[in-house]
């Protein structure tokens, strides 16, 4: 029997994959890409309460679809960002954009 | 054993085993090709859960357009020297970060496994579309306009950003 438990720490396994890798990638790219990872760890949160919690309201995938529109204009405005920046310096390395430290 | 039981554990392995591959392939473009199989996996997921609706926007917005978007921005951003197989490094807070996430999911698990959730045991409807209509169209209506202009003035701004400059003073 598949309980509630089980999505909950499916999805907190695969928010902590995508935590690890927009902390440790150098790639601004990657970064992107697992904080994808994570929003969508937040939606299997959300879409199993729904079920588990809630099943005479849907609230929690009303939230999830918002949570995947926020997602769509992020990724689309930090890749802008990322090709900008690549455009400027000809690298994405996380390390090495230092234009904030004096 | 149930039908339910194998799937989830099925789709579990999939999606995790391919965000693994998301985070430690060190070619950019084979972390991207494994992010679709996740997409596709977490999609998988919804299905289980009974989120029809969901599952159909997963699949369409990112394993469809937000995976396009990435693998068209990684072709912009090619290194000179073209040395794909080293483009996904791990930087200097490698073992750091891993401290971080595993007390983190440490924490995590406690309270899932502690808290006493009030399961309801009602059955979600059978038409999610239909009753997802009724409440994003009518308690949801403002949230939902504005999402529009949210995707609008985002585009606008990637484009603008995201333009070459020809002749930078």
């Amino acid at each position: 029997m598949i309980t509630l438990n089980h999505y909950l720490l499916l999805s907190a396994i695969l928010f902590c994959i995508g935590l690890y890798g927009a902390l440790s990638k150098r790639n601004a790219v990657a970064i992107l890409i697992c904080i994808e990872l994570m929003l969508n760890a937040v939606n299997i949160n959300l879409v199993a309460f729904t079920k588990f919690l809630t099943p005479e309201v849907l609230t929690g995938q009303i939230f999830a679809i918002f949570v995947i529109v926020v997602a769509a204009c992020e990724v689309a405005v930090g890749l802008a960002i990322v090709i900008a920046i690549y455009r400027d310096r000809s690298s994405v390395v996380v390390e090495n954009l230092d234009w904030l430290k004096w | 054993m149930d039908y339910q039981v194998i799937a989830f554990w099925l789709l579990s392995f999939i999606t995790l085993g391919s965000a693994l591959s998301v985070v430690f392939f060190t070619n950019i473009v084979h972390s991207a090709l494994a992010l679709i199989v996740t997409f596709l996996g977490i999609a998988g997921i919804y299905l289980t859960l009974h989120a029809d609706f969901l599952a159909a926007v997963q699949v369409l917005v990112y394993a469809g357009a937000i995976s396009i978007l990435i693998v068209f921005g990684i072709m912009l951003i090619t290194r000179g020297d073209g040395k794909m197989a080293e483009t996904n490094l791990f930087g200097k807070y490698k073992y750091t970060a891993a401290i971080v996430v595993t007390t983190l999911f440490g924490v995590i698990s406690y309270f899932i496994i502690r808290t006493p959730w009030s399961i309801e045991t009602a059955a979600l409807s059978e038409n999610t579309i239909g009753d997802l209509a009724e409440i994003l169209l009518a308690d949801y209506v403002i949230p939902f306009e504005l999402a529009a202009i949210l995707l609008t003035v985002a585009m606008v701004g990637a484009i603008v950003i995201a333009r070459e400059v020809k002749n930078p003073k």
